[in-house]
């Protein structure tokens, strides 16, 4: 019978505050994350009830989901998007929310600003109204999405009510073959387990792949764990996550204040003799370049497949397959790779960071965007945006025919001037392929890599990224 | 706070197809510029039910043999995507009180209970029954009994599923949580000192 405990029940138990009257858990919730999008009914609705923030230094603020990505300053081309921003700034100065506005340098998408702070930080629990807060689970934190009724919740109580999950254990063994990136790890995660497979579970991921994976690519993963229908994703704290941590704003001061809080985030690790609900191994030399060819993130294939028919799939999922390939308006039987694309877009909470720009500048010096493709790169924060110009990385997307522009969401969910035109098929770095996500109803996305965007965009058509830039030999050097 | 006990949703249904319908397809994300949920009724499924010119497509939203429809009817998965509560706003705004579906995404599932909007899971060949006796008679009246965890039609009765802590929830009037978190503001400070992180 084993004794220990998995990070998951550590946290939770650390936060329990009771037990509610539901049978729920009274849960606290240590830092909340909010944003201009689904947090204005939120203040609306404790203004009504004449309730204040509880703990406003626990509430961190920025704008990211409508933010223009190239006129910066108010008011904004949109008078919707504007207002709301503006209402965003209002409530952080009516209730004393720490607001990272445009103004400040530190604005960007809230996944990328909330790690590049030093807010998040391991065995903590953070709430955010927005699914890819799973993201910050990367660093041993039990992060997940809340809605508006809850961010009301959380800013009157800095509580929720809230159910334990199942923890499912997922082990990348391995070595990842080069041209395979953390983007990959997660769609072949999806892809075996389903958009569904996750639900009630909290994915719990590690193995030597995700022990060796820098504190970005573990982020990567662990956006896209709702994709896969788990709100909760992480990976235990270890010498990585402290080394990211160290030095940062929010992070605690170095000496002693930071040995003890290295001590504390160690004890929450899960225990060797832990138990989990479910234990599944992957093998990393499985996996390969992935992409989406339907109409949700689980509908994926490697770039050598060819597309599915309704046929080559089981019984449950003809009609979603049917559906999908009549709105993708994809050749099924055929190969994926050669599919004409129209955009190209880098950037969003999965893929908008640092690495993920240098990566794709690695390969697309010296190439050309092809004629005819519009080409996007969005840092996902200001901070990340200064940091590649320091690195010259917004010259070379420049030079290759890329638009570089301010940080924010983007072209993810298009919340802003940045959309699909009519039916444009977009070569995508971001987490969702939903009919009509990135803005126009009847607009086509496939996701894959940032270096499997940047060989869709030199190539002008879904290309194998292994062989556009002999990752191999690059890989080598 | 009093709330209202749900024990049942009584009404006819509609049901609209399909495995896997996102929070994105249900409320596109250009409807959420907007600092209250006011109006998000009109604009619910808008890109699967309208044309781009404003003219309407095929949807059974779009029937109006099921206008006053108020028990929703889907597949597998339903909900999954975004947590945006525009959704399940949008959902009660546009009139419908109650869903059954095969299976529905967790965040979704908790946004409608916090709402007050009951959501049954039933298998696909029970829904199918359901589906069926309502497209042959689309004032048909459904009770969604949700105390005792069943639908009844036409002298039919299908047995439905709900998480138990979701179902109390409903049925003593206490799905929106906010009097009873208010309540704990001892515990809650009692919990926080014992985190070092939270003084900040």
């Amino acid at each position: 019978m084993s004794m220990g405990k998995n990070l998951f029940q550590k946290v939770w138990d650390a936060h329990t505050v009771r037990k509610l009257s539901n049978g729920e858990t009274q849960l606290l919730i240590g830092t909340h994350l909010i944003h201009e999008v689904t947090s204005p009914q939120a203040f609306g609705m404790i203004r009504d009830l004449g309730l204040k923030v509880a703990y406003p230094h626990r509430t961190f603020a920025t704008v990211d989901h409508i933010v223009p990505t190239d006129q910066r300053v108010q008011p904004f081309a949109d008078p919707l998007a504007d207002a709301m921003i503006t209402e965003l700034d209002n409530n952080c100065k009516e209730f004393g929310v720490t607001y990272f506005d445009i103004a400040s340098g530190d604005q960007g998408i809230i996944h990328v600003v909330g790690p590049e702070q030093g807010i998040t930080q391991p065995g903590t629990t953070i709430a955010c109204g927005d699914s890819h807060t799973s993201t910050h689970g990367a660093f041993g934190a039990i992060a997940f999405g809340i809605g508006t009724t809850q961010i009301r919740d959380v800013l009157a109580t800095q509580t929720m009510a809230l159910s334990p999950m199942k923890v499912r254990r997922i082990n990348v063994n391995g070595h990842l073959k080069p041209g395979v990136y953390a983007k990959d790890v997660i769609l072949h995660i999806i892809r075996l387990w389903g958009v569904n497979g996750g639900t009630g579970f909290a994915y719990e991921y590690g193995g030597d792949v995700v022990d060796r994976f820098t504190m970005e690519e573990r982020m990567t993963v662990c956006n896209m764990s709702i994709e896969g229908g788990a709100r909760v994703g992480y990976v235990n704290p270890d010498e990585t996550t402290f080394a990211y941590l160290k030095g940062r704003r929010y992070s605690p001061a170095e000496g002693e204040a930071w040995d003890k809080a290295v001590e504390s985030w160690k004890s929450f690790a899960s225990d060797a003799d832990c138990s989990y609900d479910d234990v599944v191994n992957i093998k990393a030399e499985d996996i390969a370049p992935t992409v989406t060819w339907g109409i949700n993130p689980g509908q994926a294939i490697t770039i050598v497949d060819n597309i599915p028919t309704p046929e080559s799939v089981s019984a449950e999922e003809k009609d979603i397959t049917q559906e999908a390939l009549d709105y993708m308006q994809l050749p099924a039987g055929e190969p994926i790779a050669g599919i004409p694309i129209d955009v190209a877009f880098i950037g969003s909470c999965t893929n908008g960071r640092l690495s993920d720009f240098i990566e794709a500048a690695e390969y697309l010096k010296g190439h050309k965007v092809a004629s005819g493709i519009k080409a996007l790169a969005v840092p996902g924060s200001q901070r990340v945006d200064v940091l590649c110009k320091e690195k010259g990385l917004d010259k070379i997307f420049e030079e290759a025919g890329f638009e570089w522009r301010e940080a924010g969401c983007s072209m993810c969910l298009a919340m802003n001037p940045d959309k699909l035109i009519g039916q444009q098929l977009c070569a995508s770095s971001s987490n969702r392929n939903f009919k009509g996500r990135q803005g126009s109803p009847t607009g086509r996305t496939i996701l894959m890599s940032p270096v499997m965007v940047v060989a869709a965009a030199v190539t002008g058509k879904i290309s194998d990224a292994r062989e556009v830039f002999d990752v191999k030999e690059l890989a080598e050097i | 706070m009093a709330l209202e006990k749900i024990t049942e949703v009584v009404g006819t249904g509609v049901f609209v197809p399909g495995d896997a319908i996102d929070t994105d397809r249900i409320i596109p994300a250009r409807y959420m510029k907007c600092v209250t949920f006011d109006g998000l009724g009109e604009h619910l499924f808008y890109d699967v039910r309208k044309n781009e010119d404003g003219s309407d497509k095929e949807h059974p939203l779009n029937d109006s043999r099921y206008s006053d429809a108020t028990i929703l009817l889907s597949g597998d998965n339903f909900g999954c995507g975004s947590s945006r509560e525009h959704a399940p706003q949008a959902l009660y705004r546009y009139g419908f009180r109650g869903i059954v579906a095969e299976s529905f995404a967790e965040i979704f599932f908790g946004n409608c209970t916090t709402l007050g909007i009951p959501c049954f899971c039933a298998s696909k060949e029970e829904i199918a029954r359901i589906a069926s006796a309502v497209e042959a008679d689309p004032t048909l009246a459904i009770t969604m009994d949700v105390s005792a965890r069943e639908i009844r039609f036409a002298g039919e009765t299908v047995s439905i599923t709900m998480r138990e802590t979701a179902h109390s929830s409903l049925i003593n009037g206490k799905w929106d949580a906010i009097g009873e978190l208010l309540e704990a503001k001892e515990d809650v400070i009692a919990v926080s000192k014992e985190l070092p992180y939270f003084a900040g």
